[in-house]
């Protein structure tokens, strides 16, 4: 899963090291999810579309990766579930500059116990603020890898990937 | 050094399908199923899925199972079925569940079927070396 806020370089990092221009998918929201969307009072019939952009990559003959960027919307929570189960980790771009943004998607994975780790995207290479002062910023725990990179870039997409299969492979041997 | 049609390129023509989105469809998205908002059993989004059916077993399909039994030729995702033919992600894993029970779709689910599908560490560590080789 690759998550963070609205805008923050989520397709493009999918599309960076994907082997397929990132494809879009919706799911339709309907009533049945009454009660966690704000547009659902406004009328019965009520449907809310959410989209999704994901990029693949075939690792080997019969292994394919998938790379799912999270709904910008935060409230959908319900897709993020659906995305969690069967996913080997999330990367959390972040943009130091709208830190605040991350604090949703951070808050998830925690929840969740799906190894994540941080990437600090740096725009046009600059980075604000060091890993430590972030990770100092965001209360987050020393396991947590957190990492800078470029997510226009494939060898720092692929990078930030690593780092994070990495990760969730110490966790499961912990 | 003619290149190929778009059309014969899925992924190229599904760029384009997204250019307008204030195009609505034609058909309310689950009367394709039937009114059926849940498939007989829950597919995996980034769940595989082939085919081997015969054309002419196809031929009495329903279109909408004709075209993911068509673009199923070469393995797809859920999500990709999803994306490339326009049709919600819910829809999708219904008709492709119908699909499954009619023996006409082979399903690969991900990981090694355990409750919660956490990825065990031997898909871990394919998946790490296969990445350190692109």
């Amino acid at each position: 899963m690759v998550a963070g806020g609205f805008g923050v370089g989520k397709t493009t990092f999918v599309g960076a090291v994907s082997e397929i221009n990132p494809l879009r998918t919706e799911a339709v929201m309907t009533s049945a999810s009454a009660g966690i969307d704000d547009l659902t009072h406004t009328g019965d019939k009520t449907t809310t579309t959410v989209a999704m952009d994901f990029g693949r990559i075939t690792l080997d003959q019969d292994l394919i990766l998938y790379l799912f960027g999270t709904p910008g919307q935060d409230r959908f929570w319900f897709m993020w579930d659906d995305l969690v189960r069967g996913a080997i980790g999330a990367v959390v771009l972040v943009d130091t500059r709208r830190l605040a943004d991350c604090f949703p998607a951070v808050d998830y994975f925690e929840n969740s116990g799906l190894p994540f780790v941080i990437a600090l995207n740096g725009f046009d290479g600059h980075q604000p603020y060091n890993p430590e002062e972030v990770r100092e910023a965001l209360q987050i725990g020393p396991d947590t890898p957190i990492i800078t990179t470029d997510a226009r870039h494939r060898a720092d997409a692929k990078s930030a990937l690593i780092t994070l299969v990495e990760h969730a492979l110490m966790a499961r041997l912990k | 050094m003619t290149p190929p049609p778009a059309s014969h390129d899925p992924y190229g023509a599904s760029v384009d399908a997204y250019g307008d989105e204030g195009d609505q469809p034609l058909v309310r998205p689950y009367a394709m199923t039937g009114g059926r908002t849940r498939p007989r059993y829950q597919l995996a989004i980034e769940a595989l899925v082939s085919t081997t059916a015969d054309p002419s077993v196809m031929a009495g399909l329903l279109p909408e199972h004709q075209r993911i039994c068509h673009l199923c030729r070469e393995v797809k995702s859920v999500a990709e079925i999803s994306a490339l033919l326009t049709m919600p992600l819910g829809v999708a894993r219904i008709l492709v569940a119908d699909l499954a029970e009619a023996g006409m779709v082979a399903i690969h689910q991900p990981g090694n079927g355990e409750a919660g599908g956490t990825p065990d560490v031997t898909l871990l560590e394919r998946v790490l070396s296969g990445l350190r080789k692109l």
